[in-house]
């Protein structure tokens, strides 16, 4: 039997190479207002279960990997506190 | 155990035979009864299949490639326009690497409308990287259907097994059921090379970027070059694959021995007409009426047509010094779509023969048996036969 040679992704960061070179806009996490940060405990984590790319950790405070993350937004639009902004790489707010 | 049966029918058997898990198919002329028979089978749980009625051939097709990709056995039919919605996910099964099997029975494409034979349908799916098996009777139809499984699941292709609508598809004739021991024989339950597992989540043909890249573990992963490249080397391995598969059935049925070109009184023949499917069975009969005026003539058939058997071409019409093809195809604009490969492959040769083309019987015209004999009566004769297609059967509208 022939295996052939197809594309497969595995879930994890950096399946499509160093993609944080893709990014526009740049997250910024605000634990004073992020609900694990703030309580200390691990709790939410609405942004490390939408994040598309799997860059973003389980833990406490969730941190980002900017080396993958390619600027989506989806975890800032998600975040029911609203901890997270999108900036422009140039650190300007949009 | 001999049976009479339709072709369609004997496509259905096949499917049975082989055991298929799941079916998806919508209804379109000729190929319902097909599928019908299938629906018959599950419904009177003759068969352990899924049957998933869809609402277009499109659908069918992506069930198809759902089913296969989780490593069930899957199969549907279509033909024509039906063959056509289908095409994105024709490809897409095809780049997957799945090991399906459809049955194309062979109709005309619109427009104009018709419901009749030609080879039109397959013919415009060449080159989305199936493999494309043709029939020229029942009895090749159950084989041709069963031994597409092995092939598929050897090589993880898809197969298209192509018969001539009406003229096969609604015509009975006697041929042998095989056994269900000896197909299970044949054709094991498999468990394909890549399949979806819950237990290990990926995804499956996820988008390439134009350069190679690195997968989440840091190796190399196959870029869209490399695959595609992959895929053409192991479709040309197909051609050994089918070799081997077609000499394992016949150890078991006792059938077979010409999957590539199946040839009829051309050992000594100076001239040979090639066709696809039961044309070739008809030109049987004007080859020996010209044998009968002393003309060395025979004809051959083309059991697999991609991957092109271009090796076994060349050895087949090695000694030829014409070749008339009579295709039921057309690449618009040009030629028939076998003649244009069967040039190419032949001017290889220190002495390619001199080839002619006809196009016959498009939407099912009527070809006459008298008619093909004169075409290959005049080609052999002529001191030089003309080269570019000609159309045979063509009505005089008047000025």
């Amino acid at each position: 039997m022939i295996k052939p040679l197809i594309s497969i992704s595995e879930a994890g960061p950096g399946d499509a190479g160093r993609t944080g070179s893709w990014r526009v806009m740049r997250p910024i996490l605000d634990t004073a207002v992020c609900i694990p940060s703030k309580r200390g405990k691990e709790a939410c984590f609405t942004c490390w279960l939408y994040c598309p790319d799997g860059v973003i950790s389980r833990t406490v405070p969730p941190t980002i990997d900017l080396e993958y993350c390619k600027g989506c937004g989806i975890c800032a639009e998600e975040c029911p506190a609203k901890a997270i902004k999108m900036v422009t790489e140039s650190g300007e707010e949009d | 155990m001999d049976i009479i049966e339709s072709g369609n029918n004997a496509a259905a058997l096949g499917v049975l035979r082989a055991k298929a898990q799941v079916i998806a198919a919508y209804p379109i002329t000729p190929q319902t009864p097909l599928t019908e028979k299938l629906s018959e089978f599950v419904a009177a749980g003759e068969m352990q299949a899924e049957y998933i009625p869809v609402e277009s051939e499109h659908s069918a097709m992506a069930v198809c490639i759902a089913a296969s990709s989780t490593g069930a056995r899957a199969f549907t039919a279509t033909s024509a326009n039906g063959l056509l919605y289908m095409h994105e996910q024709v490809c897409w099964a095809a780049g997957a690497r799945l090991p399906l099997v459809m049955c194309v029975v062979n109709r005309g494409l619109g427009a104009p409308w018709t419901v009749w034979n030609d080879h039109q349908d397959s013919m415009t799916q060449r080159d989305t990287g199936w493999i494309q098996l043709y029939c020229n009777d029942h009895q090749q139809i159950i084989d041709t259907t069963i031994k597409a499984f092995h092939l598929a699941e050897t090589v993880s292709i898809p197969v298209m097994v192509c018969f001539d609508g009406y003229l096969l598809s609604h015509t009975y004739m006697p041929f042998d059921l095989p056994e269900q021991d000896v197909v299970d024989e044949f054709l094991p339950s498999f468990k394909p090379a890549v399949y979806l597992d819950p237990k290990k989540p990926v995804s499956l043909n996820t988008v390439t970027m134009p350069e190679s890249r690195l997968n989440i573990h840091g190796q190399q992963a196959g870029g869209y070059m490399e695959i595609r490249n992959s895929f053409q080397q192991d479709l040309r391995a197909s051609l050994d694959c089918w070799q081997a598969t077609d000499e394992r059935y016949q150890k078991l049925t006792g059938r077979g021995g010409n999957p590539f070109i199946e040839s009829y009184r051309t050992d000594d023949a100076d001239t040979v007409a090639v066709a696809l499917g039961s044309l070739s069975y008809q030109l049987r009969d004007v080859i020996d009426s010209l044998r009968a005026e002393g003309l060395k003539v025979g004809v051959a058939s083309l059991g697999i047509y991609r991957p092109f058997p271009d090796d076994a071409v060349r050895q087949a019409f090695k000694n030829v010094k014409r070749l008339l093809v009579f295709e039921k195809a057309l690449s618009l604009g040009y030629e028939g779509p076998l003649c244009t490969d069967l040039r190419a492959a032949l001017s290889l040769m220190d002495k390619a023969p001199v080839i002619g083309n006809r196009i016959v019987g498009l939407g099912g015209r009527e070809i006459e048996t008298e008619q093909l004999a004169e075409n290959l009566r005049q080609f052999c004769r002529a001191d030089k036969p003309a080269t570019a297609p000609s159309w045979i059967g063509l009505r005089d509208l008047g000025a």
